[in-house]
């Protein structure tokens, strides 16, 4: 970032000395204000350069060894006060403490070195480019710290039996390895299968309607579906359970706690999120590609259908493996409406059938550490899943964004055809 | 332009003035009306769902809506079994209100920071996988956080409570009981569920800085600005709406975090100022707690009323901030 950011002292800068800012050792530290505004403090006057005030270009985004120096020594001297303070005057903090304390310290001192040197413009850029790139790693290392202490917590109770195994006839006082989750991961498939079955038609129509057609219903359905995927997940399975289950369950075995109940309950959180993200994608369609359409004589309709959704199709497949990987890991609403069994149930109709966030959730609620190890084996495998779809949809979202130069190909205009070239530019709505 | 227009010039008729208005017919072809009313028909289910889930929930939560009318939201008693049931939202409603606070202080500054260092100061070459990064983030599922909370994180932050309630223990927010446990207390809890928080806020916030007009931001740096000063005079104020509305739906999913919050947190209704101890509950978390205790069913219902009003609220009121502010007519939350 040296973009047009040189700030040139009062005077005149030397020609042949303006690349060098220390040129002069002596006025070094009296050059410019940095950031902090020239002239803050008089240059310190060199004898040798009374005639041509010495006066050399800064750029303040540009940091100088000195001030890796003042970096370290301020990071030095605030490990060392904390340590003082909690390991010898009071007694521990933790090392989470311990850390944060002496990071804020860091921050002071940093800031009052910074201040002394180069002024408080200067002092506040510093401080605050170190706590925005301080606070990205911060925010990265949960995320990989959470993948490898599941690893390393779930790696002991993995093995090939996992995949091949229900609970059938296991004891808690077997070793973690027995027995597996194969009946989980059915009903996770079968769950997730179904509430996509239910929601990509609705989520997609639903995209179509608010970016497609002028309907003046459009301003309030946006609002809802904006409302909708707010809306927290259990809510949604505790809706599931008061429409269908407490008033039907008894006359009708399909209304029980059963795979399609937690189904229904999953596309309610899951249309919204997949309704949004399609339309993301279908709002990046070039205009003309639908006035091109028009123009030659197709109903709105066949635009949509020939021209829309062919272009954006992999966009469209983004968003709904993003919404079976949100799914996936769903676990509140399936507490009303699956509610877990560990036995094999393969029919989502009928019956309490169990799912990896079901499996999890009931396993690490037990008092014995072996139980717990089977609630963290089906954590690594939820985990491992999750990653996989969300791989998945970035390679998807790669292959579009290496089409950036492309035109859009007219093929993709002919009904019948082959989906057009991907879009260009499409930035997944994961958030 | 509702529908395919066919356009039918009148014919070249002479003698006719050369501006003659062309006549445009509007055909609307049988798969048109067919579309129209599919479509129309998603979109009125969307309407339709949201408003019978609210309705609904009323309606199973009606025996305690009657017993209990109003008071329900100024009771913090939860004794659904008893021969004179006496159930209450206000203590749970108030531990819902306490974590989403704590996960919006720390979240806030936190995802406004990454969305910031994304969209400015971040290698240009790293933007793209550092945003990959934030979205993997938001795509882990609550347990797994919950597990992680619970079995490792809580025993790191365990000595900060007890640092703080030692030495800052006047302060009444730091204050706990004498010999207090110092696990499954609202601080930890919040602290788990800011980390759900960042990936909403920094994702939108991003996406309004990265809006920032150029032309603006050039200007700021020739007039000498730092880059902080140029961060602060013109990146800030544009984005507001966006890092306000970003805000107010991670405050909307921190209310409504259920099964870390469940793991974390005993699940009794409890005020408190004492944070750093054990203790407490939030609507979500305890529902998911006492799921499958048909005894109670009513008052979840009715409490689940409340978490879905609550939450819609906050949402709406998000969506509204970001589309009217300057930066995010053409953000997507």
């Amino acid at each position: 970032m040296t973009l047009a950011s040189e700030v040139t002292g009062t005077g005149t800068a030397v020609p042949g000395a303006g690349h060098l800012p220390y040129a002069n050792g002596a006025s070094a530290a009296g050059v410019g204000g940095g950031a902090g505004g020239p002239g803050r403090r008089p240059p310190r006057h060199d004898p040798s350069s009374q005639r041509t005030p010495r006066r050399t270009p800064r750029r303040p985004a540009t940091l100088t060894a000195e001030d890796w120096g003042y970096a370290l020594a301020s990071a030095v001297s605030s490990l060392s006060l904390c340590w003082l303070a909690f390991s010898v005057l009071t007694d521990g903090i933790g090392w989470f403490g311990f850390w944060l304390v002496a990071y804020l310290v860091f921050l002071g001192m940093l800031f009052v070195a910074t201040y002394q040197r180069l002024g408080r413009l200067a002092a506040v850029d510093r401080v605050m480019t170190v706590v925005v790139w301080s606070v990205m790693g911060v925010v990265l290392v949960p995320l990989v710290w959470l993948v490898v202490y599941i690893l390393v917590k779930g790696l002991p109770g993995l093995s090939l039996g996992f995949f091949t195994h229900t609970q059938r006839g296991v004891t808690p006082t077997q070793p973690a390895t027995a027995g597996g989750g194969l009946h989980a991961i059915v009903g996770t498939v079968e769950q997730v299968g179904i509430a996509l079955l239910i929601s990509l038609p609705l989520g997609a129509m639903t995209a179509v309607f608010l970016n497609e057609t002028r309907s003046s219903l459009r301003r309030p359905v946006r609002i809802f579906v904006d409302a909708m995927s707010g809306m927290p997940s259990v809510v949604s399975g505790l809706f599931i359970y008061a429409t269908l289950i407490i008033p039907l369950a008894k006359d009708n075995a399909l209304f029980g706690y059963n795979g399609f109940m937690a189904a229904l309950a999953l596309s309610v959180t899951m249309m919204p999120t997949i309704c949004r993200a399609i339309e993301v994608v279908l709002r990046l369609v070039p205009a003309g590609l639908r006035e091109a359409g028009l123009a030659l004589g197709a109903s709105r309709a066949r635009v949509v259908w020939s021209v829309v959704l062919p272009t954006a199709s992999s966009g469209v497949a983004t968003a709904a493996i993003l919404g079976i990987a949100r799914e996936a890991g769903e676990t509140a609403p399936l507490l009303f409406t699956a509610f877990g069994y560990n036995l094999m149930n393969a029919n989502p109709f009928s019956g309490p059938q169990e799912s990896l966030p079901l499996f999890i959730w009931r396993f690490i609620r037990e008092p014995s550490a072996v139980e717990i190890t089977r609630g963290f084996t089906g954590a690594l495998v939820l985990m491992a899943l999750i990653l996989l779809l969300f791989a998945a949809a970035r390679v998807l979202g790669r292959d579009r964004t290496k089409a950036r130069h492309r035109r859009p190909s007219l093929a993709g205009l002919l009904p019948g055809r082959p989906p057009a070239r991907p879009i260009a530019g499409v930035e997944d709505n994961a958030a | 332009m509702t529908t395919s227009a066919v356009a039918r010039p009148p014919g070249p008729s002479a003698g006719e003035p050369a501006r003659a208005r062309r006549v445009v017919h509007a055909e609307r072809s049988r798969a048109d009306r067919f579309f129209d009313r599919a479509t129309l028909g998603s979109g009125i289910t969307v309407l339709v769902l949201l408003t019978v889930v609210g309705l609904f929930l009323l309606w199973q939560g009606r025996a305690t809506w009657s017993s209990m009318g109003a008071r329900f939201l100024t009771t913090t008693t939860w004794r659904p079994s008893s021969t004179s049931p006496e159930v209450g939202v206000l203590g749970l409603l108030y531990g819902t209100v306490v974590v989403a606070l704590i996960a919006e202080v720390i979240a806030v500054p936190a995802g406004i920071g990454v969305g910031l260092y994304i969209a400015e100061f971040a290698p240009l070459g790293a933007r793209k996988m550092l945003q990959g990064l934030v979205d993997l983030l938001a795509a882990v599922p609550s347990i797994l956080f919950g597990l992680w909370g619970f079995f490792f994180l809580q025993e790191q932050i365990v000595p900060l409570s007890r640092w703080l309630t030692t030495h800052l223990g006047r302060i009444p927010l730091f204050a706990t009981d004498r010999d207090a446990q110092l696990t499954s207390s609202f601080f930890i809890a919040g602290i788990v569920v800011s980390l759900m928080v960042v990936p909403i806020v920094a994702s939108i916030s991003r996406a309004v800085f990265v809006q920032t007009p150029p032309g603006e931001k050039e200007g700021a740096l020739a007039l000498g600005a730092s880059r902080w000063g140029m961060v602060r005079a013109v990146m800030l104020p544009y984005g507001r709406g966006g890092m306000i509305g970003g805000s107010m739906l991670g405050l909307g999913r921190a209310l409504g975090e259920t099964i870390a919050v469940s793991l974390l947190l005993p699940q009794v209704p409890w005020i408190s100022s004492h944070w750093l101890q054990n203790g407490g509950g939030t609507i979500a978390g305890f529902i998911a707690d006492r799921a499958g205790n048909s005894l109670t069913v009513p008052s979840l219902m009715a409490a689940g009323l409340v978490l879905f009003v609550l939450t819609l609220a906050t949402n709406l009121v998000a969506s509204t901030i970001v589309a009217r502010s300057r930066s995010g007519a053409g953000v997507d939350l």
